[in-house]
């Protein structure tokens, strides 16, 4: 029966149009509720505003275009940090796409930093495949996995990875992942196999699976969760970007469930009611 | 009182001719001796760079670094092996590049039988192991085995008997990631069980996936099955097939499959990731009858909203002994659960251990 | 036989990589990296065979004129443009066959394969992917009723983690003075994030970790085959 109570409900059409509604219009009218930074955050912001500059970092780009709204706003956050630390950044990717996401960050911080130099302060070793395979050979030997960057240019070439050999050259690792490969696989074998400090950002629906990484034995340092994380870096770093603006529109999205659970129960309650009467 | 003299002298002697630069070199424990560990501290002088090179056996002089930080650490992976003489000669500079100090050490490097960092991971799996070769054996023997009834496991007949009914096809999603995780082979295990049972039944099967080496072990897994049930000449090569490695192209390409076929059961076994909620809601408005089970705990929330049958976590990977019903395999997983009282008793003893202040076996149990 | 050497090497290999975790000595630590490459090589190689697959089916649905043939013929001109474009005038930084398509660069501004994947792969990706936050608005209004005691805490976690996880939730509490401070909406929505969801993930994916565990053993020793397609 109370299947048969709970189907009597609104077409889920509707649903969806205020939906699409709810996200589209904070989108194109910016509302600018107030952000609160959350613990996680802070503590990826204070791990790379801590490292000295000069440090070698790689910062893996394991996601593809769909994440690109959630992933890609964080990713610009954390780069711009990093260059205005001048922090030296490897990037790394264990998703194909991850090249292009990493190439279109970069490009879209280059006129705000005209200094950093391709090979010196920033470098693209392109994607690997084979994913915690991968992983297990870079900590043996960078070397032997990524002899070449992303353009072909030979590791040797390249004056940011002067003294790279592996992984315990490496100040820490940010890794922004939407899946696997991805965070959980540096989390295994660079943290726990070799003791390396990792950080990273995930998308809002696969935080919770993350989240336990970040315990007392710092599996994880720290973790940027969804956009939310995304636009808590932005305000941590005090350039409000992308993420910021995204977040009215999550707020007005969640907003719109929290009303249609709401009718869901009345009209629950009041079906069951209903059938009571009739009874 | 000469006693403390002479130690005082001693201990200002030894500040005075006190070396400006700290070098050494070791081997690093528990690792096959390919590499090296190097640290030094010349913060006493004001180095500007620090260029550290190797000789091997007395040989050439190899460069291994260059770097303007006066203290720190470097791992040398390069072309290190057991049994030869390295010896490293560090060389600090001014900002003129002048020579300020130099320092030297000398090491072999030696290569482990046994990574005592992981100690505490072989006694745990040792555990393990002998509880799960000790309950198969015993179940070998004879003896009986309870096992608890799994709902979703239980439903598989009904499934296909109404496909079968229907005249639709079963759907089967082997999770979307590839042959190296185990999600994806309990799924594949499940896959040989249900194409079986659909021969039988002559249902048809259709079974996207998208990753290669997924596609040929499934392929296989399908023909055998169908072999095994007798029916090789209704078994068709195509009803296994490749979509793209793209998640979300998948998940357009599998909806269009769900939208266009209407399968009358619908099974995602294996791992998912965001498109778990998108595959079961898609799934759940054609009114097919799902099973889902994955170890993702993140996509379980929206199985379970969505499907009618869920199989959470360790259910996935007990389901194809479940369904077996053969004692050796029901044995493993009465060892499983074995394994899993003496953790959950570690687990109570470790909490009471570390709320009393005693660290131990904490510490014993982190792996690094 | 056929089903013989399968069992043997997957006993080998299984026992290799287990021992191989706990030996750094060579040959151990070895033999495991090298059947790491093993497995890279052939994954490499499998793509090819994905392919391949990909290209046979499709056109078969077309050629029998199967049930919506006319789909079929959409993925596989998606597919031939993009392969042809990548191969002939290369990526990015990659030149093709036929050079860097500069006549085409010129014109629409990058190479034809960045130009697709900039303009059509990347806006078909993200759009399936929004399509969650759909479904899981439909999912979330069938779901959450109060219908138990469970389902009623289930409700009332979900709604403060949900506005505890935007703008709008902080700002709803923003008020509470400072000794009131946990009850700030981020602040629970955090504590149930942090301690009984994390709880709850821990105790499955232990269970799930020996479930793998039970799983590979009965793999290696041979008592599960249904992979191979037999019992």
């Amino acid at each position: 029966m109370t299947e048969k109570i709970t189907r009597k409900q609104i077409d889920r059409r509707w649903i969806f149009l205020f939906m699409f509604i709810g996200v589209a219009l904070p989108l194109i009218f910016t509302i600018g509720f107030p952000i609160e930074t959350s613990e996680n955050s802070e503590i990826v912001y204070d791990l790379i505003d801590n490292t000295p500059s000069g440090s070698k970092v790689i910062l893996s780009f394991d996601y593809d275009p769909a994440s690109m709204p959630e992933l890609h706003p964080m990713a610009e956050a954390v780069m711009r940090h990093c260059f205005r630390k001048k922090i030296k950044v490897i990037v790394t990717a264990l998703w194909p796409m991850g090249v292009q996401m990493a190439e279109d960050t970069f490009s879209q911080l280059k006129a705000d930093f005209p200094d950093v130099s391709y090979g010196r302060d920033y470098v693209n070793m392109g994607f690997k495949a084979g994913g915690i395979v991968t992983l297990q050979a870079m900590g043996k030997n960078f070397r032997e996995v990524f002899p070449k960057d992303m353009n072909g240019t030979p590791i040797d070439e390249l004056p940011i990875m002067d003294g790279i050999n592996n992984f315990n050259n490496i100040n820490f690792i940010l890794a922004f992942s939407a899946g696997d490969p991805g965070i959980k696989q540096w989390v295994q074998i660079a943290h726990d196999t070799y003791g390396i400090t990792v950080s990273g950002g995930v998308t809002g629906v696969s935080a919770p699976a993350v989240i336990p990484y970040v315990n007392e034995q710092k599996q994880l340092t720290g973790l940027l969760a969804g956009l939310k994380g995304a636009a808590e870096y932005e305000r941590l770093t005090k350039e409000p970007g992308s993420a910021t603006k995204g977040m009215d529109a999550q707020s007005i999205a969640h907003m719109i469930i929290i009303l249609f659970i709401a009718i869901g129960n009345i009209n629950y309650w009041r079906n069951k009611a209903k059938e009571k009467r009739g009874a | 009182m000469k006693k403390i003299i002479f130690l005082f002298f001693l201990f200002f002697t030894c500040l005075l001719f006190s070396e400006d630069i700290l070098f050494e070199v070791n081997d690093i424990p528990n690792d096959d001796g390919s590499a090296l560990q190097l640290r030094w501290n010349a913060s006493n002088i004001s180095a500007e760079k620090i260029v550290i090179e190797r000789k091997d056996n007395g040989g050439k002089p190899t460069f291994v670094l260059e770097t303007d930080k006066s203290t720190g650490e470097f791992v040398d992976g390069t072309e290190i092996s057991t049994g030869i003489e390295y010896s490293y000669k560090l060389t600090a500079y001014n900002e003129n590049n002048e020579i300020l100090a130099t320092a030297n050490s000398v090491t072999f490097s030696k290569a482990q039988w046994f990574n005592f960092k992981k100690l505490s991971l072989l006694i745990m799996s040792l555990i393990m192991i002998i509880s799960i070769v000790y309950y198969i054996y015993s179940a070998r023997s004879g003896k009986e085995l309870y096992i608890r009834k799994i709902a979703g496991l239980e439903s598989m007949d009904e499934s296909v008997g109404r496909a079968t009914e229907m005249g639709r096809p079963i759907l089967f999603i082997p999770g979307t990631l590839d042959l190296d995780d185990m999600q994806t082979i309990a799924g594949l295990t499940l896959l040989g069980r249900l194409a079986q049972k659909a021969a039988e039944y002559e249902a048809d099967i259709i079974v996207p996936v998208c990753r290669s080496m997924v596609l040929s072990t499934a392929k296989e897994v399908v023909k055998e099955a169908y072999l095994k049930a007798g029916r090789p000449d209704a078994y068709k090569p195509d009803s296994v097939f490749y979509l793209t490695d793209d998640q979300f192209g998948f998940v357009a390409g599998v909806d269009g499959i769900i939208i266009r076929e209407k399968p009358a059961a619908n099974f995602f076994l294996g791992a998912f990731y965001a498109e778990s909620l998108i595959l079961a809601e898609t799934g759940f408005s054609s009114g097919a009858i799902q099973t889902a089970g994955t170890a993702m705990p993140s996509q379980l929330p929206f199985f379970v909203v969505a499907c009618d049958y869920t199989l959470i976590g360790e259910e996935l990977f007990a389901a194809s002994a479940y369904l077996s019903k053969e004692p050796h395999q029901l044995g493993s997983l009465k060892g499983q659960d074995m394994g899993k009282a003496v953790f959950v008793i570690a687990l109570v003893i470790g909490i009471i251990l570390e709320i009393s202040g005693i660290h131990f076996l904490k510490d014993f149990l982190t792996i690094h | 036989m056929k089903r013989k050497i399968p069992l043997v090497i997957t006993f080998i290999v299984g026992i290799v990589v287990i021992i191989s975790e706990f030996i750094p000595h060579k040959p151990f630590g070895r033999i495991s990296g090298e059947l790491e490459n093993w497995y890279l090589i052939i994954a490499g190689f499998a793509i090819i065979l994905g392919q391949m697959n990909l290209f046979k089916v499709n056109l078969f649905k077309i050629r029998y004129k199967q049930k919506n043939w006319q789909f079929y013929i959409i993925t596989l001109i998606s597919f031939i443009i993009m392969v042809s474009c990548g191969l002939f005038w290369g990526t990015e930084n990659n030149p093709g066959l036929f050079g860097n398509a500069e006549s085409i660069t010129s014109v629409v501004g990058s190479k034809p394969f960045d130009y697709l994947f900039d303009n059509i792969y990347q806006h078909l990706q993200a759009t399936m992917f929004s399509l969650l936050a759909f479904f899981i608005a439909s999912a979330a209004y069938r779901a959450f009723i109060a219908r138990t005691l469970e389902s009623n805490l289930l409700l009332i976690a979900a709604i403060l983690v949900m506005l505890g996880n935007t703008s709008l939730g902080s700002s709803l509490t923003c008020w509470l003075p400072e000794n009131l401070k946990f009850l700030h909406l981020p602040n629970i929505s955090s504590f149930i994030m942090k301690f009984p969801t994390t709880a709850g993930q821990r105790a499955i994916m232990i269970g799930a970790g020996l479930g793998i565990i039970g799983s590979s053993l009965r793999i290696i020793l041979g008592i599960e085959r249904s992979y191979l397609g037999g019992e």
